[in-house]
């Protein structure tokens, strides 16, 4: 019954969808009010049958409903329930069903949160979403049905792969879904202004906070795969720049690109055919994120689909969704133009030069990743890209991007002048310099990481300063203090967080190192001021896999720092070996042990490796995250919205934050 | 400043920092790209001498052998027409078996293949692209 009453939904699902994303459309254009306001209940009920469909497909995971092809292809009995569930989006037809269950989710929320909008634009926007949702469930219903029936029924399922088995399914997709999808709405909300042919501030501060919390989600699911990564793959790397990866970074770069760029909208009434071309690339990344890990054409751990339909059927979607907006947005073009001026030196300048970065940025992270792609497809010959390519590309053009960012705040809006920035930030600047050439000279760090250091205490004094003044002007500070709007804390939290970041991505690069060793039991390694004993090999088996586990001593000088208890698993449902690494985290070093093989000798393979800073990076981007999440709820989004229609050009610089 | 005049400075600022980036893009490309190689061309001598490239195909059934240090190892790399004799010294992929795909990255030394990684893959059933290429083409080559 599940099965049939999954695809029932879904079907009734598509219905709505193509109710949602044309009448309202037609009302709008004719200007027939009954159609208009059918947007918000269509889209209500669209949301509800996609949540029904996806609690269906969760609760035949649940109870091992082995008659529907993708649970037997992706669950097993033996595995527990909360890998079960997540099993649910380990493959192809489900991690689609899982992206339309998101946009179900952000549909519900635009359509709650944009009640005090004018009607014919909201529903304009929850119509465009209908559009999308539209694309997505004829590709789910046509090519890839995640109910369809295993006909006779499997006796148990092929389980999931053992790489997938771990709290990092559970919550990596999801989020990494709210980031994706969430820019759907920024997207519609630019389609929509386009539509209407009103592109304003007031626009603008609509799709600011919707903008800002796909970006957070989209941050928090880089960092969750990411950390995941550090862990599970057993080898100790955090970012690989592989093609999977990079579809996620690019649309959060053009995504960071346009939270900027609509500021400047906003406050100003600039950059506004630049801010929509943002929103506009920001969605086709996402897509194209899509296509490339749900296509086939990459290979990784998260590439499912070889059939060459379905991506073909994400290409053809990408081409009608960017063309199409670009078609739109070439039509309108004219009501465009225009904007506040500013001079040479304003804090618009530095925000189009963070935007123009952040983009070259992009394209070179989008040649890397499409370039081998291209060249196999034309049968070219076979080559690849790896970090030294994306590592040699991607810091030169993020220096400035960091020099400039500690300024930004200070810089007045407009016009400003180089002599008004207050002297005190001429301290930092020389406090910055000085750490660099004391790292470089003294402690013999390597010239990037001496400067990628100095940079990240640069943003962190320049910020820390920057709340100082603010704190300081006139009254009590602590008043001061909780008058601060939350959209401001929110950018301190992003700018300190990418300081953090950038301190600890350059400390773990220039300072890892690893052993590698056979040892027996009883025996032990040195790595630096370490010692590692290997005290202990027993079994250690768990509900689906059977394993062994090393237990290691390590030791510095007479005193025993930790015990660390890498594991090597063997799933046998997919008859594969896992490697399970130890860590001993710390705010300054993470120990990693991993074991290989068994060796000849009867030893083990060991790695060893040692970390600096790595808690650094992951701490660094959950304050990122929060830095978005934080300015996405701030109050000024939400009051007065009454007033929203009458924002007048030039709004006031309280509680301004770029 | 005039408008014209920012405008015409921004597409300056604009074109210097895209030509900056081309320029830096391109000069990374030459450096680092890594071309692929099957055995059969690397037999033909086709692979270069004196630079990084990737190999891929079947590691030989009984062709795995480990040295006593417990951590180097040797093994054939085989698209079914040539072979190609690799060492590697650190710890293997969980899935790399005998039998089964394999890639590698690294030079070649005196005939021999010295990689200095070999890449992981996800799936037990899954060929690296590039491994499944290469058994192909010989098989095609073959008949």
């Amino acid at each position: 019954m599940i099965g049939e009453l999954g695809s029932f939904a879904l079907m009734l699902a598509l219905g709505l969808a193509l109710l949602l994303g044309t009448l309202p459309l037609a009302g709008a254009w004719r200007g027939r009010q009954e159609w208009i306001v059918l947007a918000r209940p269509a889209a209500w009920t669209l949301s509800f049958f996609v949540t029904l469909s996806f609690g269906l497909l969760l609760s035949a995971f649940a109870q091992n409903d082995f008659s529907i092809r993708y649970v037997a292809a992706h669950s097993n009995s033996m595995l527990p329930l909360y890998y079960r569930l997540a099993g649910a989006w380990g493959g192809h037809e489900g991690s689609l069903l899982l992206w339309i269950q998101v946009l179900a989710l952000w549909l519900a929320a635009v359509a709650y949160g944009s009640r005090r909008l004018p009607e014919e634009m909201a529903s304009r926007v929850l119509a465009v979403m209908g559009l999308i949702a539209l694309g997505f469930l004829a590709f789910i219903l046509f090519t890839s049905n995640p109910f369809e029936r295993l006909l006779p029924a499997a006796r148990d399922g092929g389980d999931l792969n053992p790489l997938l088995q771990d709290f990092g399914m559970i919550i990596h997709p999801p989020l990494l879904y709210m980031g994706y999808v969430g820019f759907s709405v920024a997207f519609s909300f630019a389609v929509a202004a386009l539509l209407g042919g009103r592109l304003d501030a007031a626009w603008a501060r609509w799709s600011r906070p919707w903008t800002l919390a796909a970006w957070g989600f989209l941050t928090l699911g880089i960092f969750m795969g990411s950390f995941w990564a550090y862990y599970e793959l057993g080898w100790g790397g955090w970012w690989f720049w592989d093609a999977v990866e990079n579809a996620s970074f690019m649309p959060w770069l053009v995504g960071t690109a346009l939270l900027h760029s609509l500021a400047v909208t906003e406050k100003r009434g600039a950059f506004r055919g630049w801010t929509v071309l943002l929103a506009i690339l920001a969605f086709s990344l996402s897509l194209l994120g899509t296509f490339l890990v749900r296509s086939g054409v990459l290979s990784s751990v998260h590439a499912f689909a070889s059939d060459p339909q379905r991506g073909l059927f994400i290409l053809g979607f990408l081409a009608v969704v960017i063309g199409g907006a670009l078609v739109l947005y070439t039509w309108r073009a004219p009501v465009l133009e225009g904007g506040g001026g500013f001079s040479m030196w304003s804090r618009e300048t530095l925000l189009l030069l963070n935007n123009v970065l952040l983009l070259a940025a992009t394209a070179a992270v989008l040649l890397g990743t499409l370039y081998p792609l291209l060249l196999d497809a034309l049968g070219m010959g076979k080559i690849s890209v790896g970090p030294p390519y994306f590592d040699a590309v991607f810091a030169p053009l993020m220096l400035p991007v960091l020099a400039l960012l500690a300024v930004g705040p200070f810089v007045a809006w407009k016009r400003a002048a180089v002599r008004d920035l207050p002297a005190s930030l001429r301290y930092a600047a020389q406090a910055a310099l000085l750490a660099a050439l004391a790292a470089y000279f003294g402690n013999g760090l390597g010239l990037l990481a001496a400067t990628g250091l100095a940079l990240g205490l640069w943003i962190a004094l320049a910020s820390g300063l920057h709340l100082w003044r603010r704190l300081g002007e006139g009254g009590s500070w602590r008043l001061r203090l909780l008058r601060q709007p939350a959209s401001y804390w929110g950018m301190l939290a992003a700018h300190a967080g990418l300081a953090v970041f950038v301190a600890g991505v350059v400390l773990v690069k220039s300072g890892e190192s690893h052993v590698d060793a056979s040892l027996r039991v009883g025996a032990s390694a040195r790595a630096g001021e370490l010692e590692y004993r290997f005290v202990a090999l027993d079994r250690h088996d768990g509900p689906n896999y059977v394993a062994v586990r090393g237990t290691f001593e390590v030791w510095r000088g007479v005193r025993r720092i930790a015990v660390l208890q890498p594991e090597k698993r063997y799933y046998p449902v997919q008859q594969s070996p896992m490697t399970e690494a130890a860590i001993d985290r710390g705010w300054t070093r993470d120990l990693y042990l991993s074991l290989g093989e068994p060796a000849a000798n009867g030893g083990w393979q060991v790695r060893i490796q040692h970390k600096p800073f790595v808690a650094w990076i992951w701490s660094g981007v959950l304050a990122i995250a929060l830095g978005g999440f934080l300015a996405a709820f701030d109050r000024h989004y939400r009051v007065r919205r009454a007033a929203l229609e009458h924002i007048p050009q030039l709004v006031s610089l309280e509680g301004a934050s770029a | 400043m005039t408008r014209p005049q920012k405008r015409l400075l921004l597409l300056a600022v604009s074109l210097l920092a895209l030509g900056g980036a081309c320029a830096l893009v391109l000069s990374a490309f030459q450096k680092n790209m890594v071309f692929f190689y099957s055995p059969a061309q690397v037999a033909a001598g086709d692979a270069p001498q004196h630079r990084s490239f990737r190999i891929g195909g079947m590691v030989q059934k009984g062709s795995v052998q480990r040295d006593a240090d417990g951590l180097s190892v040797q093994f054939i790399v085989t698209d079914l027409a040539s072979t190609i004799p690799v060492r590697y010294k650190g710890i293997l992929p969980d899935l790399f078996r005998e039998g089964k795909g394999v890639v590698a990255q690294g030079r070649l030394e005196n005939g021999r293949f010295i990689a200095e990684e070999v890449l992981a893959k996800h799936d037990e059933n899954y060929m690296p692209p590039e491994a499944a290429r290469a058994l192909a083409d010989a098989r095609g080559g073959a008949r």
